[in-house]
């Protein structure tokens, strides 16, 4: 069953045809990997399935975009999208506030104001990011004094406070040391049966490791898109036996 | 023949550098002596709790500027630093491009307008005002508080803007990634991570404030005595020097410098914490 | 358009704290822009009517309250000023940057000193300048005095600018001119200094401004005289001393208006010379 549908997606930055013509879609329950050199337009799509990239006044899309059969960009309220449609970004951005309230802040943001409700939310977003027997006991404490791989496990608990559908993740591990890579492999995978999860990443191994199903962009054009043993064991396209043996990117 | 230049001119350049260094040991040794001999020959406790200021009967008491300073200072910034604060959270996440090549050379013309027009304006248009409203002179407390809150605005509207532009995106990003509106964003996230360089602003408003002469001394009444409304008339340090200086001989004119001793320290303090603020902020 | 504005409204209506967060913000910013309009239109609703030929005569009489002297002993001050400011607050930044070590305590001192200077009030320099220049040194109340006394108030400015111009010419430049084989000195005035350039002039057209609007640190080193000053010892008064002069006689709220007009001029002018150095820095750093 699939979660997100992506319809011939088109986008531009200005005069700059950044994704050309995409269509996909992801399955639910499952992650899903989008890889390809720097500058292809994976992270780009990966904004569209949120919307963030709204934010930039420059940005103009056409086609669509289904989150359960719905459009995402007609009809529909962005910050509720953005509360089914989490995200983890490229580098841990933990707010500059306490551990606690940048777990809180989301709940917060949707109207939860119950202390205890909200206590119970921190300890099981903790729990979930595995991260809670690191914190429990300086919960009080800066959020930035965490170290790297702490906070991106700090970003994405924070990211599942809010109780979303999907979580996007945005070269998740490419700031952190590869124990701390590891740790966020793992979670992902963990998470999986609750969740629908898109990864963007460079790093292909990463891919393989933990995605079900592996899309390859290259120029703003997604060339193949296959379950992920396929795609690295036999894939159809020239370009991407290229890429995926190291000939360019 | 080169090095020998090269020295010569290095010589000249610390020369220089040293300038600034001694203005300020002179400024120390002309007013700071001056006026510590004349705060001993009134009496510490005399001339700074002092209440009454009546150099005729040899009455040098500067309690009532030194409140009247802080009245004034504290009104000031009540009626300023939200106003200033909006407007830099305006500026810097509400304001359409177009409309920011408008307001932004508006507040820097703000800022370069003399005091003496801001007084002006509030001597014929703040005072008027308030005296109808409320009757009375219309000079005093609030007539001050409000032309300096005006006169605080572009300080405290740039240095803000400034320290919530150096606030990183991805703070408003995660907070919009999460769901949060874009106000939420801006208000709960941003604006709290910019506090230190906010704060940097507000103190170089106060110092601003507390060292304004022309415009104050036109609005405030100027009676020497400790305000017992907003209404009343107030005499800050600075009117109390400028009043004085003109006709003012020996010991008079002594206790004034001594005036303007209390004030330097005043903002000597003012200003270390302006350094130790802006030095957190540049340590992040 | 209407229908982004229909959607502003349903999206609002469903959440009321971003409603008046976004509200109060846009009345702040509108508040403050009427407070400027206001001021400025009032003072040119004022001022425009009295600006006649005559408060532009050559000389200041008690019928005719001309503006003419104080234009001019504003100009000598500013070009005083800054012919004692500029050489010694560049040079002083030349030091800063080039030459000395950054953590050495003297470089310290002179940077806390300098911060010291900026924060100090003008009517503390307005007394440290009678007592030392007018007093101490006979100087009297004069063009030396007044100019003495508002070339400390610039220095830091001119100080700062510098700085901060010269730490944005890139280290290559440094290089490149000490790979020439230029020595130091050569390099700092041929190189550095002129790709510093359009800080530098910024740093100078901030202190014309400040200078400008001085009004309590030269009451008592310039004076309130009211003619055109003769020679240097002589006093005088710059337009925003005039200012306070006519209020201060009381007769001459119309003239005060009228000077407001051509004070509120100088200083637009004074800003879009800035804001056009500012654009021409960041042309510069764009290539």
């Amino acid at each position: 069953m699939n979660k997100i549908s992506v319809k011939n997606l088109n986008l531009w930055y200005g005069n700059h045809n950044v994704l050309k013509n995409i269509s996909l879609d992801l399955p639910k329950n499952q992650i899903t990997a989008f890889i390809g050199p720097s500058g292809c337009g994976k992270s780009t799509l990966l904004k569209c399935l949120n919307r963030m990239n709204d934010l930039n006044e420059e940005c103009r899309i056409t086609g669509e975009v289904l989150l359960d059969g719905k459009s995402i960009y007609h009809n529909t309220d962005v910050d509720t999208l953005r509360r089914r449609v989490g995200m983890v970004f490229q580098k841990p951005n933990p707010f500059p506030m306490s551990v606690f309230d940048n777990i809180a802040f989301g709940p917060r943001t949707h109207g939860i104001r119950n202390k205890e409700k909200l206590c119970e939310i921190v300890e099981s977003s903790l729990k979930s990011a595995a991260i809670w027997d690191e914190v429990k006991d300086n919960l009080k404490k800066s959020a930035l004094a965490l170290s790297g791989g702490q906070q991106q496990r700090l970003c994405i608990a924070r990211a599942l406070a809010i109780k979303p559908e999907v979580i996007l993740m945005d070269e998740p591990t490419s700031a952190l040391d590869p124990i701390s890579t590891h740790k966020i492999e793992e979670l992902a995978l963990k998470l999986k049966p609750d969740y629908t999860i898109v990864i963007v990443t460079h790093n292909m191994q990463q891919a393989a490791r933990i995605s079900d199903n592996t899309a390859f962009f290259l120029l703003g054009e997604a060339v193949e898109y296959s379950p992920t043993k396929e795609l690295f064991e036999n894939p159809k396209d020239t370009r991407t036996k290229d890429y995926i043996e190291g000939r360019f990117g | 023949m080169q090095k020998l230049s090269e020295k010569f001119m290095k010589a000249i350049f610390f020369t220089a550098a040293l300038v600034s260094v001694i203005a300020v040991i002179l400024i120390c040794l002309f007013l700071g002596i001056n006026g510590i001999l004349t705060i001993e020959k009134i009496g510490v406790k005399d001339f700074l709790t002092g209440t009454l200021w009546q150099p005729l009967k040899g009455l040098y008491g500067i309690l009532p500027m030194i409140i009247g300073s802080i009245y004034v200072t504290a009104g000031a910034i009540i009626l300023g630093v939200p106003l200033g604060l909006l407007c830099a959270v305006f500026l810097a996440y509400f304001c359409p491009k177009w409309l920011y090549r408008i307001l932004k050379p508006a507040t820097d013309l703000l800022a370069g307008i003399p005091s003496i027009v801001y007084g002006f304006f509030g001597l014929t248009v703040i005072v008027p005002l308030i005296q109808r409203l409320f009757g009375g002179s219309g000079k005093g407390v609030l007539a001050a508080s409000l032309i300096l809150g005006i006169m605080i605005l572009p300080s405290v509207i740039s240095i803000s803007e400034a320290a919530l532009r150096a606030v990183p995106k991805s703070y408003y990003e995660g907070a919009l990634a999460l769901g949060a509106t874009h106000e939420r964003g801006v208000y709960s996230v941003s604006l709290p991570a910019a506090k230190s360089g906010i704060a940097a602003g507000i103190v170089l408003g106060v110092g601003r404030a507390i060292g304004e002469a022309m415009a104050v001394s036109m609005v405030a009444g100027n009676q020497p005595i400790i305000p017992g409304s907003i209404l009343s008339g107030v005499r800050t340090l600075t009117s109390n020097i400028v009043l004085e200086m003109g006709y003012a001989e020996g010991l008079h004119r002594d206790a004034l410098i001594a005036t303007g001793v209390v004030l330097f320290v005043f903002i000597l303090i003012i200003n270390i914490m302006f350094s130790l603020l802006t030095s957190k902020e540049r340590n992040k | 358009m209407l229908s982004s504005i229909k959607n502003r409204i349903s999206y609002f209506k469903k959440r009321p704290v971003a409603l008046i967060l976004f509200l109060i913000t846009w009345s702040a910013a509108i508040t403050t822009v009427l407070a400027i309009a206001f001021i400025i239109a009032y003072i040119l609703a004022k001022g425009l009517p009295h600006i006649t030929p005559s408060l532009f005569e050559f000389k200041y009489t008690s019928e005719n309250a001309s503006l003419t002297p104080a234009l001019i002993t504003t100009l000598y001050i500013t070009l005083f000023s800054l012919l004692l400011a500029v050489p010694l607050g560049i040079f002083s930044a030349i030091y800063l940057v080039e030459y000395s070590k950054q953590k050495s305590p003297l470089v310290k001192l002179i940077r806390t000193t300098t911060e010291v200077l900026a924060g100090i009030p003008s009517i503390v320099f307005g007394l440290f300048g009678y007592l030392i220049f007018v007093i101490f040194l006979k100087l009297g109340y004069s063009v030396i005095s007044g100019s003495l006394t508002l070339a400390i108030i610039i220095l830091p400015v001119i100080i700062r600018s510098t700085e901060e111009a010269l730490l944005s010419v890139p280290i290559s430049y440094r290089e490149a001119g000490f790979g020439l084989g230029a020595g130091k000195l050569r390099t700092v005035f041929k190189v550095i200094i002129p790709s510093a350039l359009p800080g530098i002039f910024s740093g100078i057209v901030l202190s014309s401004g400040r200078i400008l609007g001085e009004t309590a640190a030269l009451i008592y080193t310039l004076g309130t005289a009211s003619g055109v000053p003769k020679t240097f010892l002589k006093g005088g008064r710059t337009l925003a001393v005039h200012m306070y002069a006519l209020l201060n006689e009381g007769l001459y709220y119309n003239q005060a208006y009228a000077t407001a007009v051509i004070l509120l001029l100088l200083v637009l002018i004074i800003n879009s010379i800035s804001a056009f150095l500012v654009h021409l820095k960041t042309k510069k750093l764009k290539g």
